[in-house]
C-alpha cells in the first residue's frame, strides 16, 4: 500500500518536473536565416495586414470558392511554398508569342495553358503552331524591394554594359501595361508608351499588382476586379462566362499584394566565412556580377522599410541573350526568345530544402545543380561561364560555397 | 441543428431527473458492469459502455465528457495556453422488446483537431448515432438508422475515457474521417466457439461527396465529407457506401479486425443526365488489439489504406493513395488501492503515429511525394476507477509538405503538452 502511494506520488512529481522543464521540450523557433516568410520591419497595423495576406496566400481554393474551371494550382502557396523557388509539379506552360510583335494566340487561350481542370470540363490543349516555354515558380521573398528599384537605376545598369568586353549587354523589357495599372510616379516610359517591366522569367510584368492579378487569373482561374473573366478553353464551344462578382475580394487581393511586397529579403548565411568571402571575389572576378548585381538600391516607397534600401538580389532586372540552348522559341514583351531576365540568386542555398532535397534551377527547373545551371549559360554569359569551367578546384568550390550561402 | 439542440436538452432533462433520483435512492441506478479490456469485440464498443439502469425502466442512459489543457508549440511559435472542452456525449439505450433495442448518442463536440470540420464551423451538436436493432438470430441482426460505419477500430471505439491520450489518433481523424456516421441499414452477427469469437457487420449507407478531393486542406481528405450534412438524407452519387468488417477474437491471442468501405463519391449525374464518370473511394483497414498476459500490457493498433480515383488533369496535391495508422502501448504500473481508490491504476503509455497523405511519386520528377507526418506521444495516466482517466501527454511531431519541405506554415516540428480529464458518467 505504502509502496504504491510512493510510486504514484513520484510519478506525479516526475510529471510535474517534465512540465516545469517544458520549454526545453518544445521546438525552438526557425532561424530567420533559414526561412523566407517573415516580414520586413512593419508597424503593428501593417503586421496584421501582412498576416492576413499570408493566410490568403496559403489558402487553398476549391470549386466552391472560385477555383478554375481551368487552373494550374490551387493556391499561391502551392507554387511558392516557403516563398522560395518552386517545385516542378506546379510548373506552368506559356505559349503563343515567338517575336516582339505580341502574342498571336490570345483567342486560343494564350498566353497560358491551364493544364488542370475541374471534373467534367474538357482538358485544354496547346493550339497547333504555337511555341511554348515552361516556367517554374521563382522566389517571391524580397519582391517588394525589386519593385521599388527606380526605372532610372535599371536604365543605368543597361547603359553601363555598353562596352562590356565579355559581350554582356542586356536591356529592360519594354511592354504595354494593362489599363488597371497605375505607373510608378518615377516611371520612365518609352516614346511608344511602353513601360519598363521587371517581374517574371521574361521580366514582362510591370508590378506586383499585375503579377498578383494574373497569378489569380491564369494560375488559379480566379477572377478579380482587375481581371474579371475566367480563362476558358478554346476547344469548348461555350464562351467564357460574363464576369460576376470577383472571386477574390479587393481586401484579400490587396492583402496578398502587401504580403509579397513586405516579404523580407533572404539573409545570407556564413557571410564572414573566409571561403564564402573568397567565393564572392571569384564571382565578381569571372564576370558573374555583371548580370547578377550584388547591390541595388530602392527609391521612395510608402512602406518605410522598403524606402531607399540597399539590398543584394543578384539580378539587374534586365533580359539577356542566353544563347541557343535556352531558346524555347517563346517570349513576352520586347524580349527575344533567347532572352531571359537575370534570375535573382538570393535564397539559392535554401532551395533544396523546398525542392525535395535537390535543385531545379533556371526558368523551367532543367538544371539539377548549381554547376549545371552555370554550364547552361550561353550567349552573353558564355564568357563568364567559360571562366567558371577553367577555375581551379579550390576557386570553384569557394564560388559554390558562396552561392549556397545566399 | 435546432432539432438536435432541443432533443439534447430534452435528454439532459431526463438525465438530470435521473441524477436527482439517484441522490434519493441510489439503488435505483445501477451502473452496468464495464471493463473496457474485457471480452467483447471492438465493434460492440458502442453498446459496451457503462450505462445507468433506471430501476425497472427499460431505458438506460450514460455519457462521457472530455476536457483538457494544452500548450503546443509549432516551430517556436505558440498560441499559448489553451483550455478546451472537447466533448460532451449522452447516450440513451432502450430495450423495446426482448430482442429489439434502440440506442442513440448525441454529442456536443468542439475539437478542430479531432474533427477538422470544426476548425471553421466551431463546436456543434450532432446526432452521432441513432439506430434500431432487431435480432433474428445471434448471427443475423438487422440494424437501421444513423450508424457509425464499421471502418477500423477507432471509428467505433472512440469514447474519450477509453484512451490514455487526450488527442485522437491523427490518421483515424485526419485521413479517415473520425466518428464517420451515415444513415443506412445493415446486418451484423456474432458467434462464440470456445475461446474464439467471430463477428461481422455489413451496411449500406449514405457516403462521401466531391469535397474529399476539393477542400481547403488542399489534399485528398476524407474527413471533408463530414461537413456535408446532406449525406444523412441523400447520397451525393446516388449510390450506397458499402462498409463492412469481420473480427476474430481469441481470449489468449487478441482481436483482429479487417474492414473496408467502398463508395462512388462524386455527383456524376444530374437529373438523370450523366455529367461525369463515376469515381470511387475505397478504404481498407486492419486493426489489432491484445493484452499481454502477466505484464498486462495493452496494445492497440490500426492501419488504413485509402484509394481514391482522382479525376484526370487535376492537381497532384490531391493524392490517389494514402496510408496511416497508430500503435498504442499501455502498461499499468500500479493497480489496486491507490490514494484511497479501491480499483485504481497508474499507467504509462506510448503512442506512435504515422500518416502519408500523398503516397506515390510526382509525374513530373518521378520522385516521392511526401505530405507526411509522424508523431510519438509518451503519457502517464491515472485511472481512479476504470471509467475515469486523468492523463498527461507529451507530443513530439514532425510534418513535411508534399515536396518534403519542413519549413513553412503548418509543417516542421511541433511539440506540446496536454493534461486531460475524461470520464463516463
Ligand atoms: C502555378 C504556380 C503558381 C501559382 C499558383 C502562383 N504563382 Fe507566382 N509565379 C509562378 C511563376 C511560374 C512565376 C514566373 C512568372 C513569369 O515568368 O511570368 C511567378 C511569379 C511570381 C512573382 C514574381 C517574382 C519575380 O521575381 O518575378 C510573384 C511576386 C508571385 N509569383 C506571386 C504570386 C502570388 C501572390 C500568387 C497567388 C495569387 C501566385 N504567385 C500564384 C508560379 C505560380
Ligand atoms: C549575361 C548575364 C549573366 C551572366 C554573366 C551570368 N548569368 Fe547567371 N543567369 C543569367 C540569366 C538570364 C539566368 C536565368 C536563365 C533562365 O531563367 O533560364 C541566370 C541563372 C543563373 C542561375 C540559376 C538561378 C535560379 O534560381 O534558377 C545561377 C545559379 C547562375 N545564373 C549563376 C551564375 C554564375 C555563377 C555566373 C558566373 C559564372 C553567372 N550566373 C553569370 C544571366 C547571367
Amino acid at each position: 500500500m505504502k509502496k504504491k502511494t510512493t510510486i504514484v506520488m513520484s510519478a506525479m512529481i516526475v510529471g510535474a518536473s517534465i512540465f516545469a522543464a517544458c520549454s526545453k521540450l518544445l521546438p525552438s523557433a526557425i532561424d530567420p536565416q533559414n526561412g523566407l516568410s517573415s516580414p520586413v520591419d512593419l508597424s503593428n497595423a501593417q503586421n496584421v495586414l501582412f498576416a492576413h495576406g499570408n493566410d490568403v496566400f496559403f489558402a487553398n481554393r476549391t470549386a466552391a470558392n472560385g477555383l478554375g474551371p481551368y487552373f494550374v494550382a490551387i493556391s499561391c502557396g502551392s507554387c511558392h511554398a516557403s516563398d522560395n523557388r518552386g517545385h516542378p509539379f506546379t510548373m506552368l506552360t506559356r505559349f503563343g508569342q515567338s517575336d516582339t510583335t505580341g502574342n498571336k494566340f490570345l483567342n486560343k487561350g494564350g498566353p497560358q495553358l491551364q493544364n488542370n481542370n475541374l471534373p467534367g470540363y474538357l482538358p485544354q490543349q496547346m493550339p497547333p503552331g504555337a511555341t511554348s516555354s515552361r516556367f517554374i515558380a521563382p522566389i517571391t521573398a524580397g519582391s517588394g524591394f525589386l519593385e521599388a528599384v527606380p526605372d532610372s537605376a535599371i536604365l543605368a545598369m543597361a547603359a553601363s554594359n555598353a562596352n562590356n568586353a565579355d559581350g554582356v549587354r542586356g536591356h529592360p523589357n519594354y511592354n504595354s501595361i494593362p489599363s488597371y495599372i497605375t505607373p510608378f510616379a518615377n516611371a520612365i516610359p518609352r516614346g511608344d508608351g511602353k513601360y519598363i517591366c521587371r517581374f517574371g522569367r521574361k521580366a514582362s510584368t510591370y508590378n506586383l499588382v499585375q503579377q498578383v492579378a494574373s497569378a489569380y487569373n491564369h494560375d488559379m482561374g480566379i477572377t478579380s476586379s482587375y481581371m474579371p473573366f475566367n480563362p476558358y478553353n478554346y476547344l469548348d464551344q461555350t464562351l467564357p462566362a460574363l464576369p460576376s462578382s470577383p472571386e477574390v475580394s479587393d481586401d484579400d487581393f490587396n492583402a496578398v499584394v502587401f504580403y509579397v511586397q513586405c516579404l523580407q529579403t533572404p539573409i545570407q548565411r556564413n557571410a564572414n566565412d573566409p571561403t564564402v568571402q573568397h567565393g564572392n571575389q571569384v564571382f565578381n572576378q569571372i564576370g558573374c556580377e555583371t548580370c547578377h548585381k550584388q547591390a541595388l538600391t530602392t527609391g521612395y516607397s510608402p512602406i518605410d522599410a522598403l524606402s531607399y534600401q540597399t539590398f543584394s538580389p543578384f539580378t539587374d532586372l534586365l533580359v539577356h541573350d542566353m544563347g541557343a540552348g535556352l531558346d524555347d522559341g517563346y517570349t513576352e514583351g520586347n524580349a527575344l526568345t533567347t532572352e531571359w531576365r537575370t534570375a535573382p540568386l538570393w535564397g539559392l542555398g535554401l532551395a533544396p530544402g523546398v525542392q525535395g532535397g535537390t535543385y531545379y534551377l533556371m526558368h523551367d527547373g532543367r538544371a539539377r545543380s548549381i554547376e549545371q545551371a552555370i554550364q547552361m549559360h550561353g550567349g552573353e554569359a558564355a564568357t563568364s561561364a567559360g571562366r567558371f569551367n577553367n577555375l581551379s578546384n579550390e576557386d570553384k568550390s569557394a564560388l559554390l560555397t558562396f552561392l549556397k550561402s545566399l | 441543428m435546432k432539432i438536435a439542440l432541443s432533443f439534447s436538452l430534452l435528454l439532459f432533462f431526463i438525465f438530470s431527473f435521473c441524477r436527482s433520483n439517484a441522490q434519493i435512492d441510489s439503488s435505483l441506478l445501477k451502473i452496468s458492469s464495464q471493463d473496457s479490456a474485457k471480452a467483447g469485440l471492438t465493434m460492440d464498443a458502442i453498446y459496451e459502455r457503462p450505462f445507468l439502469k433506471l430501476g425497472k425502466l427499460p431505458v438506460s442512459i450514460g455519457g462521457y465528457v472530455e476536457s483538457n489543457w494544452q500548450y503546443v508549440s509549432h516551430s517556436g511559435t505558440t498560441v499559448g495556453h489553451q483550455f478546451q472542452f472537447r466533448r460532451f456525449s449522452l447516450f440513451v439505450a432502450s430495450t423495446i422488446a426482448k430482442r429489439i433495442k434502440f440506442l442513440s448518442e448525441i454529442e456536443y463536440e468542439n475539437d478542430p483537431q479531432g474533427d477538422p470540420d470544426q476548425a471553421s464551423a466551431g463546436g456543434e451538436f450532432e446526432m452521432e448515432y441513432a439506430a434500431l436493432d432487431i435480432e433474428l438470430h445471434p448471427l443475423l441482426n438487422l440494424r437501421g438508422g444513423i450508424i457509425v460505419n464499421p471502418i477500423g477500430a477507432f471509428n467505433q471505439n472512440h469514447d474519450g475515457p477509453k484512451w490514455e491520450f487526450t488527442d485522437r489518433p491523427i490518421a483515424m481523424t485526419q485521413m479517415l474521417p473520425g466518428t464517420w456516421n451515415n444513415t443506412g441499414f445493415g446486418i451484423y452477427g456474432k458467434q462464440y466457439i470456445n475461446d474464439w469469437m467471430f463477428g461481422y457487420e455489413f451496411y449500406l449507407t449514405g457516403g462521401f461527396n466531391d469535397l474529399i478531393i476539393d477542400n481547403p486542406e488542399g489534399k485528398t481528405f476524407l474527413p471533408a465529407a463530414k461537413s456535408n450534412t446532406g449525406r444523412f438524407t441523400s447520397s451525393a452519387s446516388g449510390e450506397p457506401l458499402y462498409s463492412g468488417k469481420i473480427s476474430v477474437r481469441n481470449e489468449k491471442i487478441g482481436e483482429l479486425g479487417l474492414s473496408f468501405m467502398s463508395d462512388v463519391y462524386n455527383t456524376w449525374q444530374v437529373q438523370g443526365t450523366t455529367i461525369d464518370n463515376k469515381r470511387k473511394v475505397n478504404v481498407f483497414d486492419i486493426d489489432f488489439n491484445t493484452k499481454i498476459p502477466k505484464l498486462n500490457t495493452n496494445i492497440v493498433t490500426e492501419w488504413a489504406w485509402v484509394n481514391v480515383q482522382v479525376p484526370p488533369n487535376y492537381s497532384e496535391q490531391y493524392a490517389q493513395k494514402q496510408f496511416g495508422g497508430f500503435i498504442d502501448v499501455v502498461q499499468p504500473i500500479v493497480s489496486g488501492k491507490i490514494l484511497g481508490w479501491e480499483n485504481a491504476t497508474l499507467n504509462i503509455a506510448l503512442r506512435g503515429e504515422y500518416v502519408d497523405w500523398n503516397v506515390g511519386h510526382f509525374q513530373s520528377t518521378g520522385k516521392r511525394m511526401y505530405n507526411e507526418l509522424w508523431s510519438v506521444m509518451p503519457a502517464i495516466s491515472f485511472r481512479p476507477t476504470p471509467q475515469t482517466v486523468l492523463r498527461f501527454n507529451y507530443r513530439h511531431q514532425m510534418q513535411r509538405d508534399i515536396t518534403g519541405n519542413t519549413i513553412g506554415d503548418n509543417i516542421g516540428s511541433t511539440a506540446g503538452f496536454s493534461l486531460g480529464l475524461s470520464t463516463y458518467f
